[in-house]
């Protein structure tokens, strides 16, 4: 954490200057950093610092962005003292200098030693050896594991091999890492066992739009900026992709940009955004586009939780009756129209009952997004999705209802539309086809089961963002712990003798060997044996891509904590130390799997993996022509980068695409978008069942202080103060009855488990609802969510039913959290 | 800001402490910030900003601290709280400059929270100016105040959190 609290150093004039790209949400928003030796300092005239600002004088408001979080103090391995800043870039195209909460803390959480959060950082291999952690080299730490693994390998095959793996980009990912990840699990190892980031297979989150031809990151930011309607669907997008909302959709909303929508639909009738909401909640994003664009231009549609497939329905049912979808495009780019329309036929007063949202606000949505403008064109509605419905009732259908009723009125591949995922975090894959079936194992439950003898930890935590949670961290406790006593009795051997016991006792005793890759030791370390360090950007180069595709390089710029490795280099290193075992086995044909990976540096990953996709059988984000970024072109390029897939390099520079789709041709074998039929089915059982039970649904999504599962932010004081435990909003009514004041500690218990929160009131929630923070380390609300999945093995988080009681009065949270209300009113 | 103008502030009999404010924002310390070895804090000015029966819960008043570019607002909250001064521990203040980019917060008396007009942060002066929600890295900086139980005066003498746009808090 900074050092600096009312006074900063300024960066020189000649301080290293390199780009960055935001490590933590979709958005990717562009930083530069400046590094500098400690014992100088840049002055405060203009010409003396190089940010060119004067801080002689007061800045005006919205000059800078420059606070004491976006600097710190770095140590190197050269044993020298650097000071560092990274600070937003007006010219990135993504944030135009704005930083969020999250972003704008970059420098803080970059590692510093005897400080927070870098002391937490894993530096070192680490065993648990006996009763407690002790640190090993990377060559004991390596044998160990490819040692276990070969052994599990050679007598019961890859499936006995699982994994938690991130998928992702930003920290933690890359094209690079996901690369040699992949090529060591799914070309080395061949094992499909293998859960990926936040949910319990290796399954896609959009399989429904895929199949349908459709990409699910099909527009360009610029789009939301000239849409007439933003529809956006259980998605949050002050909170969770900040700087997208306040840099794009904010001035579409507030009427600035209206000037720009003449220039670009000349014909048309063009006046200020309007913005639809489905949520079952009134968001914070509710509340700020209230402000924005006054209420006359707000539809809140406050959903009955799971019926999103009978609102798309039923609004695609009227609005063929009205004669609003387009009959020409569809007759051209689509098949399946007729099946769709018939099987998700839905009046809208059936509608109504269903969605609990009043026929008036049905019509005025239509009207709204569909209804051809004054000028008789089709309104240009861009739709936005998230984990409302991703993790809503039937991933699968859902998606699949809302698709068709955005291909009846061909809102994609038109600027100014697109239907399109909102995004958790940067995306980066490129990986060798998953080896597989669809639907790809249910991992948990396998593990739940007593299947699997070894599961590596890669870079996400289960324990915090899985579904059934409770019964998972139980069963991967009690197994871990067999193992944990096997060891702890091999005292005075070999690496051999400790993999012996090992062995031993996962193949005879049921035990699990747990391996946790990540930067710091976390709540699923509690039950590993071996710690792997892996280090973030910054610590490396890296390259990811964000929500409208833009790939960027964030150029390594400091050196990690301890040994620390890249994971793609930490990849290479099992590959190489199997492919050792094997050759000293004289086992050829095994040693030849783990060929390849004779690389130094993270660029060797990205050029064997990325740049290769257009000539051997790779899934990459970055397509065929992936071969035409490199290194030196992308830092070339900067924090504006290239947007995905890239067309051509000419004139020094990358020329990428801004929406897919403009030709109506579509990601399907014929071209064609294919509509899929999916009729409103009502709740699953399994969730049906705990509704009935149980007074209260449970609602859960993130905050905006808090990235993904606190790794950094629960050490940091601005983000722990504020939350020191989950809180969950409730309604003042409903918190009355049960006794509950905010800052009072309440269990939330149903068949499924039991978790803790702090209670927060909040007018806006509704009774009988009550909404919890997704992921954080102290209150799991994944130990309440059923264990229901979709066709896809995707859960239905947001389908938990539980009932609420208060605990007791935790004074110290009522001194220091504040409970005023989150929503800006 | 509801209704802190700085003519609410100079009617409290603030006039001495604006003298001061100007005295400082002026060239007291020169072109460059007296380098003073032997201490580690900035030379922040000491500032009389108020009399403690003036205030009234719930209405801010504004001031500037620690000099004329740097507004900021004192505030009675009408109960205790953290870091407040006063006969009922309850009267703080802070910089009115969004620590975010600058913008100035307002006060809103039915949430009891500054809010930025900018960006949509809030902050809540009762929670030593906790960052409620928002994109801000930093909560609003605080003013330390002092209390003199003899006059009821209340003395500005340093600034905890960096001010926007500012190298340092003293210019």
């Amino acid at each position: 954490m900074s050092k600096f609290t009312d006074r900063i150093p300024l960066p020189p004039t000649d301080a290293h200057k390199t780009n960055m790209t935001c490590h933590f949400c979709i958005v990717g928003c562009g930083y530069h950093v400046y590094k500098w030796p400690a014992n100088r300092e840049g002055g405060r005239a203009p010409h003396e610092n190089a940010l060119g600002l004067d801080f002689r004088k007061q800045l005006p408001a919205l000059q800078t962005i420059l606070t004491p979080a976006m600097v710190n103090r770095i140590r190197d391995r050269d044993g020298n003292d650097y000071n560092i800043m990274i600070v937003p870039d007006k010219q990135c195209r993504v944030n135009q200098g704005l930083s969020s909460t999250r972003g704008g803390q970059m420098a803080s959480v970059m590692y510093t030693a005897g400080d927070m959060p870098g002391e937490m950082r894993l530096k070192y291999p680490m065993l648990f050896a006996a009763d407690d952690w002790v640190e090993v080299d990377w060559n004991r730490a390596l044998q160990l594991y490819a040692g276990v693994t070969k052994r599990i390998l050679d007598k019961h095959g890859p499936d006995a091999l699982m994994f938690n793996l991130f998928d992702h980009g930003g920290a933690g990912g890359g094209f690079e890492n996901t690369w040699g990840t992949g090529k060591l699990i799914f070309s080395g190892l061949q094992t499909k066992m293998v859960r990926i980031h936040n949910r319990p297979a290796y399954n896609s989150e959009c399989h429904a739009t895929r199949d349908m031809g459709i990409g699910e990151l099909n527009n360009s930011y610029e789009d939301a900026e000239v849409a007439d309607v933003i529809f956006s669907i259980g998605a949050n997008a002050y909170e969770t992709q900040t700087n997208y909302f306040l840099a794009h959709w904010v001035p579409n909303l507030s009427g600035a940009n209206v000037a720009k929508k003449k220039k670009w639909f000349p014909n048309e009738t063009v006046e200020r955004g309007k913005v639809i909401f489905v949520d079952p909640r009134r968001s914070l994003t509710v509340s700020v586009a209230e402000q924005v664009a006054g209420k006359d231009n707000v539809l809140h549609l406050a959903i009955q939780p799971g019926t999103d497939t009978a609102l798309f329905n039923g609004l695609l049912t009227y609005v063929v009756e009205k004669g609003w979808h387009n009959k020409a495009f569809i007759k051209a780019h689509t098949k399946g129209f007729d099946a769709a329309l018939k099987a998700n036929k839905l009046s809208l007063t059936a509608c109504s009952k269903i969605t609990g949202i009043s026929v008036a606000d049905l019509k005025k949505a239509a009207d709204w997004a569909y209804k051809p403008k004054a000028s008789g064109h089709p309104p240009r509605t861009m739709h936005g999705y998230e984990k409302g419905i991703i993790w809503g009732n039937d991933n699968y259908r859902i998606q699949s209802a809302l698709v068709d009723l955005v291909l009846a009125t061909q809102n994609v591949g038109r600027r100014g539309t697109g239907v399109v995922r909102m995004g958790g975090h940067q995306e980066g894959y490129t990986r060798p086809p998953y080896p597989g079936p669809r639907p790809a194992p249910f991992i948990d439950q396998e593990i739940i089961k007593g299947k699997g003898r070894m599961l590596t930890v890669w870079a996400c935590n289960a324990f915090q963002t899985t579904l059934n949670a409770q019964a998972y961290r139980n069963a991967v406790y009690r197994r871990a712990d067999i193992v944990r006593q096997a060891m702890a009795r091999a005292r005075g051997g070999s690496t051999e003798n400790l993999i012996d016991a090992i062995v031993e006792a996962v193949d005879k005793r049921g035990g699990l060997f747990v391996v946790d890759i990540d930067l710091y030791k976390v709540k699923f370390s509690d039950a590993a044996h071996l710690l792997l360090p892996a280090t973030h950007p910054g610590e490396m180069n890296l390259t990811s891509m964000n929500g409208e595709r833009r790939m960027r390089l964030s150029e390594r710029f400091m050196d990690p904590p301890g040994v620390a490795r890249p994971d793609c280099l930490i990849a290479a290193d099992i590959a190489n130390e199997l492919k050792r075992l094997y050759e000293k086995d004289g086992n050829s044909k095994m040693a030849k799997r783990f060929e390849g990976f004779n690389w130094k540096t993270e660029e060797d990953a990205f050029n064997d993996g990325f740049r290769m996709a257009g000539k051997k059988k790779i899934d990459s984000q970055g397509g065929p022509t992936g071969d035409l970024a490199t290194y030196t072109r992308l830092r070339a390029m900067g924090t504006n980068g290239v947007q995905l897939p890239i067309k051509e390099y000419k004139n020094d520079k990358l020329i990428g695409t801004e929406m897919l789709y403009t030709d109506s041709k579509f990601s399907t074998a014929d071209g064609k978008a294919h509509f899929l039929p999916s009729p409103w089915n009502g709740l699953p059982a399994t969730v049906e069942r705990e509704k009935k039970k149980y007074k209260f649904w449970i609602n859960n999504g993130r905050t905006n202080h808090i990235w993904q599962t606190a790794y950094h932010d629960r050490y940091i004081a601005f983000r722990r103060n504020r939350f020191p435990m989950s809180p969950m909003e409730m309604n003042p009514e409903d918190a009355k009855k049960l006794g509950v004041t905010s800052g009072d500690i309440v269990e939330v218990f149903n068949d499924f488990g039991s978790t803790f929160a702090m209670a927060y009131l909040e007018p806006d929630i509704r009774a009988g609802q009550a909404f919890m923070m997704f992921g954080y380390d102290n209150g799991v609300v994944g130990d309440v969510v059923t264990n229901w999945t979709d066709r896809n093995v995707v859960p239905y988080y947001k389908g938990t039913w539980a009932n609420i009681r208060r605990v007791g009065n935790m004074e110290a949270y009522k001194q220091t959290v504040s409970f005023k209300r989150r929503r800006f009113l | 800001m509801s209704d802190i103008t700085r003519r609410n502030f100079l009617k409290l009999g603030g006039g001495v402490a604006a003298g001061t404010a100007s005295l400082v924002s002026g060239n007291l310390f020169g072109a460059e910030p007296a380098v003073t070895a032997g201490r580690t804090t900035l030379p922040y000015p000491r500032q009389l900003v108020g009399k403690a029966p003036a205030l009234r819960p719930g209405t801010p008043v504004s001031f500037t601290y620690p000099d004329a570019d740097s507004p900021c607002a004192i505030i009675k909250t009408g109960q205790p709280v953290p870091g407040g001064v006063g006969p009922d521990k309850d009267i703080v203040a802070y910089s009115t400059l969004c620590t975010h980019m600058g913008c100035p917060v307002s006060y809103d008396d039915k949430a009891r929270t500054f809010k930025c007009p900018c960006h949509f942060s809030i902050f809540d002066p009762e929670m030593e100016g906790q960052m409620v929600d928002g994109q801000a890295t930093e909560n609003l900086p605080r003013i330390v105040l002092e209390y003199n139980d003899k006059d009821g005066s209340v003395t500005a003498v340093a600034v905890e959190g960096l001010i926007y746009g500012r190298q340092a808090n003293v210019l």
